[in-house]
């Protein structure tokens, strides 16, 4: 498909964009923030932006979605990105995909409208070390009767903390595996992490938990997927903060005089802005095709969407501090919103793999270096 | 309706794609496949040819003869009049099989696009034929000793002698300039015009006693560039491109095709990727010993790899006209530093055998950074990119 946007993904973005700037400013993100609200999400924005279809788009209609696919998903996390909306998207997205992908059919029919409603906050736990690590699952499954017990630990549960119900990978008779568990379960701890970012995460830890697993095979090719799916999103909502930190840094260029003139007059700061507005024109191309090619369910796609992350983190990090260089000392204030953007880079860098872990994954894995 | 439209295009694309081929496979000879796709080894036509061997000459002859020497021009002036879709195509079936491009030319790349545009319909059925059937090498005057990255400030210059122009002065960096047959050249023709203002495209035949052109050596060891001299050459009025006076917006427009095409050249080159080199120089094991040389190889590669994308996407957008002007600048900026720093890591990969005076690495590593330069500045680039996509002011 083409790397261009559709009629209804213009039309779908510019209702997001109407929609996030109206409902979720950055003003409403600090205001949560300063609130020390534990959820760290507004219920009624995300009620609305439930109701506007931007809540999982990629699940399918006959599952009760839009059907829109990855594309409409990571369009939807762009805009998000440059607003900072705290609300459980990427979450509902990737639980959705390792639902969709592990699932017998009457637990999609049950699980996946929820979901897409906003009724149910369904997180995904998928990690077990501080580095993303997928190889790492530790957290066994035993059956127990007609169901499932689980035990181990999960971290950078993404909108874990008071989700209604958790996605958890685990082996289960030496398969991998993925299985649901409902907040209140035995022998279930969730503890609240309070990350840079002020978002939403939990560490979880199982002992003897009440599971049901979705579906009864091997899971490795739909955790595969969800992983794709969220390193995805997640690149293109860096792509949306990146993109915004440097549109307001442009501006405060123009702004900002010393010396007797606007200090964008100066071609040192001209050439590096115009390094990054080139390395920003280059990378709205990677992340467009590594969500085309998660819909079209490309060979590539799974390198893809690891290029697409590696590229967003370097870049977004590097636009981030250009950001906070190029407005000196008021960047540095925690009155001033560059701050946050930076804070939310680093965190959205930091899950599901930064660049490090991506650049490493393609070098061994497509490469065979 | 639209799905239906879309559907039935589809299946015509992909009847094309088999119908093109078929006649690929049967009609590009060995000689012309997987053939490194170098400009000295290339058939470049002209008044005087040099012959490219027995298997070029019959690829250029049967893709001459059908347009798919300039695919995607209106078959009116001799291309093959294919729509983008098609275009594409038929050069993804010629990657496919290896398939050399059948002509170099500046006329294909640079001057054809700008006639399109800005000629008359007289000079459009004068040239654009003849450069589709590769019977005129052009060059291109642009550069002028004092005049570089500050293009416009440049020299030589015009006279209107009614008729025609009596052009003087001297430019530089002329591709090829003693091997062309005609030159496009910028000529101030308005002295006291503003700078922009005063400038004229005129084409000119090289094959007069007021043109000489005189091959530059580079580092490489080539002599692609020339300095070509005007001394009282004649220019009949006809060989001018667009209004006296605005040769400066011809100018600019043909320079987004050559910093498009500099700029993701780079994607397109055939031959094998900087990892199979990496592992073919030194295996899985030597580069484990070196992890730093691996994650440049890596990251080279990562690169590469957006760049194609860019180049698609760039395709993408041109076709439904929501192309950035500026992503012509931003191409030739990274795709050409891009090319530079994969030529240096083939250097590093091939160690003290690279050094090889007359080999290919060595070659390819002092050809790459002369782009950097060539075609506006890489700096240049980033000034247009401040002024008028950024929109910065300027320094007083």
């Amino acid at each position: 498909m083409a790397l261009v946007l559709t009629l209804d993904e213009t039309m779908l973005v510019d209702s997001a964009r109407g929609l996030f700037e109206r409902e979720a400013p950055v003003t409403a993100f600090r205001a949560l923030r300063d609130s020390g609200e534990a959820l760290a999400w507004d219920r009624s924005l995300y009620a609305k932006l439930a109701e506007n279809g931007l809540v999982a788009p990629n699940v399918a209609e006959a599952d009760g979605g839009l059907g829109m696919g990855t594309s409409a998903a990571g369009l939807i996390m762009e805009q998000s990105g440059h607003v900072l909306a705290a609300s459980p998207m990427l979450s509902a997205a990737i639980s959705a995909r390792l639902i969709a992908g592990a699932a017998s059919d009457e637990q999609r029919a049950a699980m996946l409208g929820p979901i897409v409603s906003g009724e149910r906050v369904v997180a995904p736990a998928l990690d077990e070390a501080a580095r993303h690590d997928p190889a790492l699952l530790e957290t066994t499954a035993e059956k127990a009767g007609d169901g499932w017990t689980l035990t181990g630990s999960k971290t950078a549960v993404i909108d874990g903390f008071d989700a209604d119900a958790w996605v958890v990978s685990a082996m289960a008779r030496g398969v991998p595996a993925l299985f649901v568990v409902e907040n209140g379960a035995s022998g279930l701890s969730v503890e609240r992490f309070a990350a840079v970012d002020s978002r939403n995460y939990a560490k979880l830890a199982l002992s003897g938990t009440p599971a049901m697993r979705l579906g009864d095979s091997d899971a490795s090719a739909a955790i595969a997927a969800g992983l794709d799916l969220g390193r995805a999103l997640l690149a293109a909502e860096l792509l949306g903060a990146a993109d915004e930190a440097f549109t307001r840094t442009v501006s405060y260029l123009k702004e900002r005089r010393q010396f007797d003139r606007v200090i964008g007059s100066f071609q040192a700061l001209q050439h590096r802005a115009a390094r990054m507005y080139s390395r920003l024109d280059i990378a709205r191309g990677v992340v467009l095709k590594a969500l085309r090619s998660l819909d079209e369910g490309s060979e590539d796609a799974t390198w893809l969407a690891s290029l697409s992350k590696a590229t967003m983190t370097r870049l977004a990090r590097d636009v981030m501090m250009e950001a906070m260089q190029m407005h000196g000392g008021i960047g540095m204030t925690d009155d001033f919103d560059v701050g946050l953007f930076v804070k939310r880079a680093q965190s959205a860098g930091e899950l599901l793999g930064d660049d490090h872990f991506h650049t490493e994954r393609l070098a061994a894995g497509k490469w065979g270096l | 309706m639209a799905s239906q439209a879309q559907e039935r295009s589809a299946s015509d694309l992909n009847s094309f794609r088999m119908k093109t081929r078929a006649w690929l496979e049967a009609n590009c000879p060995p000689g012309a496949r997987n053939v490194p796709q170098k400009m000295d080894s290339g058939y470049w036509g002209g008044r005087n040819p040099e012959y490219p061997g027995e298997d070029r000459m019959a690829w250029f002859e049967r893709m001459a003869e059908r347009g798919w020497t300039a695919p995607a021009w209106p078959k009116v002036y001799g291309g093959g009049g294919l729509d983008p879709a098609q275009g594409r195509v038929l050069k993804q079936e010629m990657q496919r099989i290896g398939a050399v491009d059948p002509l170099q030319s500046l006329g294909l790349t640079m001057l054809g696009p700008a006639l399109l545009k800005f000629g008359t319909e007289e000079q459009k059925l004068e040239h654009i034929p003849l450069i589709a059937q590769g019977k005129i090498r052009w060059a291109q005057g642009y550069s002028e000793p004092g005049a570089g990255s500050d293009l416009a400030s440049l020299t030589t210059r015009g006279e209107d002698k009614g008729d025609h122009f009596l052009v003087n002065g001297q430019k530089i960096w002329t591709t090829y300039g003693h091997k062309a047959d005609m030159i496009f050249t910028l000529v101030r023709t308005e002295p006291d015009a503003p700078k922009h203002l005063g400038i004229s495209f005129l084409l000119i035949d090289m094959d007069q006693p007021g043109v000489n052109a005189k091959p530059i050596r580079m580092i490489s060891g080539n002599e692609h560039f020339a300095q070509t001299f005007f001394d009282d050459a004649v220019v009949p009025k006809k060989n001018l491109v667009g209004e006296q006076g605005r040769g400066w917006d011809v100018a600019k427009y043909l320079l987004t095709f050559e910093r498009s095409m500099m700029g993701e050249s780079i994607g397109g080159s055939a031959g094998p990727s900087v990892a199979d080199l990496a592992l073919d120089a030194l295996g899985k094991e030597g580069l484990a010993r070196e992890p730093g040389l691996r994650r440049e190889v890596a990251e080279v590669m990562m690169e590469i790899w957006s760049n194609q994308i860019a180049a698609e996407r760039m395709f993408d957008l041109g076709r439904v006209s929501t192309l950035s002007p500026f992503t012509p600048n931003v191409m030739k900026l990274l795709g050409t530093e891009l090319a530079a720093r994969r030529s240096r890591l083939a250097m590093s990969l091939g160690g003290f055998d690279a050094l090889d005076r007359d080999g290919r690495d060595a070659y390819q590593w002092l050809q790459d950074p002369p782009n950097c330069v060539a075609g506006g500045s890489n700096e240049v680039q980033l000034n247009v990119l401040s002024k008028r996509a950024l929109e910065l002011p300027e320094h007083k």
